[in-house]
């Protein structure tokens, strides 16, 4: 009788174990997979050619050019206003008001805004600025991206700066600098690593967005450095040519899906690095 | 404190250097603040400008018409807003046994060691983007899943039967459930996450003063760990739930797009968000453009709830 019960239940708590290593399993399998899959396709159309030569027509060659110069300007524009705004917004929770109602008020929504879909972004972008000034451009695109980038910001930087233990504050209050200089030299300084931490993950989450800028920026056939024009961007060309019936463009696009994949991991996992050093710093 | 009266002469001291840029300071920190809640006001103001035509034109017609016609101008939701539902719980039935049982395994099982670089390896999965899935979906997932179950499937299905119906579908792989697939693992790797981080809130005493009576691993797992996260874990599944119903890129390469209730398990579809993307620069008119618009308004309306309510959850959780 008690063996049996006893049995029983080692026999449940070795299914369960094996049933949650195997889910374990299922979830790495699917990042191999996908891995693989871009390396076996993409690997083979990347060449110096991608970096040198602009989008081209169907039957000739080119490269992605234009696509990952307008991405880049799209994204430095983007993180320039995201980290002014996103650091700002963050110091104001853990310094200034993160405990008041409005405080309350702010995070919550903040969060909110971190999960929204990316693409009611693009649509408010669109009707914000695309609209009244009749076309598409670059900017639209950089500021949608912004919208995107700044509540990861925010978030990361509140977080980081609650971990700043108080007596640096006090310390930088008994020397008598005012609190706008402590937060600045002292507080920011000692996060520094996590701010930056913050910084690369917000890059990594806006450089593979593609829904917010379909209706912003558009696309660009062309090389332009003008971002007041509509401006290509490697997820919006990956978009136009995975879709497309011609093979050397699926091929471009499988390269572009690479890069891409592959600049966003190695951005998570520098952060991650930056991270783990911070914890282990006595 | 109290017992220093306020007009006793205090000893002169110059004020901080800088002192004077203090309040300015604090102000543009109050401003960068405010501005994020802008956005989100911004947001629902001009979803509910831009698509008041067509709301106000089909009236709550809208809601529960299937017909989507730019060509006559005849605009109903009621097929993007099916998709979107039936794709997101169908993703969430999927990714919620595997994430609990991803974040059950790193918390209990897994050797120390390993853990890290598996967490870390699950989290990558969030980190790529949604173009990326969509790409993989379509070429590589949904010709195999063709291939592999839906024709043999289709082939093996005593004809008449039940089962007829809900396999009914053109053997391409893209379709609703393939598109749920691709949604359950973009959203695994968040909600694993999260799980892991409420498993890790459990305070070792309780969970050791189970194991100290004598319960499997399983049994503090079953009712310990998990009945003391509860609320939270219902947050965690409302975040997985935020996400998969606004995913956008992923779903529109591999839905198929097809206007209208889908009819079965393997049918093609649409979701708002993918209709949105499919059709916003190309749409034919201000009507078109306007119904569009309130697809986002409807999509921004139960993704919001959603969210707000999986965020209370969670910081419930979190107070408690």
């Amino acid at each position: 009788m008690t063996f049996d019960r006893r049995f029983r239940r080692k026999a449940a708590n070795t299914l369960f174990v094996g049933l949650c290593a195997l889910a374990t399993l299922l979830a790495l399998s699917a990042l191999g997979l996908i891995m693989w899959s871009l390396l076996k396709q993409g690997f083979g159309g990347i060449n110096l050619n991608i970096f040198t030569r602009d989008t081209p027509a169907p039957g000739s060659i080119g490269g992605l050019r234009n696509a990952i110069v307008g991405s880049a300007m799209m994204c430095g524009v983007a993180m320039v206003i995201a980290l002014i705004v996103g650091i700002l917004a963050g110091t104001w929770l853990a310094e200034y008001g993160g405990d008041s109602a409005y405080g309350h008020v702010v995070r919550f929504l903040n969060d909110v805004l971190l999960s929204a879909p990316s693409i009611l972004v693009g649509l408010f972008v669109y009707e914000l600025v695309v609209r009244p000034f009749h076309g598409f451009s670059g900017l639209a695109g950089g500021v949608a991206l912004a919208l995107i980038a700044a509540p990861v910001v925010t978030r990361t930087t509140e977080d980081i700066l609650r971990l700043q233990p108080n007596a640096l504050r006090e310390a930088g209050v008994a020397l008598g600098a005012a609190r706008w200089v402590t937060i600045r030299k002292i507080v920011w300084r000692g996060a520094g690593g996590g701010l930056l931490t913050g910084g690369l993950l917000a890059f990594a989450r806006i450089s593979g967005e593609t829904a917010p800028l379909l209706f912003t920026a558009l696309n660009n056939q062309f090389f332009a450095l003008d971002l007041t024009k509509p401006t290509a961007s490697l997820p919006a060309v990956i978009f136009q040519y995975a879709l497309s019936a011609y093979d050397d463009w699926r091929g471009l696009a499988w390269a572009g899906a690479l890069l891409i994949a592959l600049t966003v991991l190695s951005i998570n996992i520098i952060g991650r690095v930056i991270i783990a050093r911070g914890n282990t710093r006595p | 404190m109290a017992d220093i009266p306020l007009t006793a002469p205090r000893p002169t001291r110059a004020a901080s250097k800088g002192a004077w840029f203090d309040p300015i300071f604090q102000f543009a920190c109050l401003s960068a603040a405010t501005l994020l809640l802008a956005a989100l006001g911004g947001i629902i103001v001009s979803l509910a400008i831009g698509g008041w035509p067509a709301l106000h034109k089909f009236g709550l017609g809208f809601f529960t018409d299937t017909t989507w016609n730019p060509v006559t101008e005849v605009y109903g939701a009621a097929g993007p807003i099916a998709g979107t539902l039936i794709t997101s719980a169908l993703a969430l039935i999927l990714a919620l046994p595997i994430a609990l049982g991803v974040s059950v395994f790193l918390v209990e099982f897994c050797p120390r060691r390993a853990a890290q670089p598996i967490a870390i390896a699950v989290e990558l999965l969030a980190g790529i983007p949604s173009i990326v899935y969509g790409m993989w979906g379509l070429f590589v997932l949904a010709p195999w899943f063709a291939l592999h179950v839906q024709l043999p499937l289709m082939m093996n299905i005593p004809a008449g039967s039940v089962w007829e119906k809900v396999f009914y579908g053109v053997p391409n792989g893209a379709n609703i459930f393939t598109a749920s697939l691709i949604l359950a693992v973009m959203i695994l790797p968040y909600m694993a996450a999260v799980f892991r981080e409420l498993f890790l809130t459990v305070p070792a005493q309780v969970r050791e003063s189970a194991y100290g009576i004598g319960c499997t691993p399983f049994e503090v797992v079953r009712s310990v760990t998990i009945p003391y996260v509860r609320s939270g874990m219902v947050g965690v599944i409302m975040l997985g739930l935020g996400r998969a119903l606004g995913e956008t890129m992923a779903v529109t390469f591999i839905i198929g797009n097809a206007h209208g209730l889908p009819q079965s398990l393997f049918d093609s579809g649409s979701t708002l968000a993918s209709t949105i993307a499919n059709e916003f620069t190309e749409a034919t008119g201000e009507m078109h453009t306007a119904a569009l618009t309130a697809l986002g308004l409807v999509l921004f309306v139960i993704t919001f709830s959603v969210l707000a309510v999986a965020r209370a959850l969670l910081l419930r959780q979190r107070q408690d």
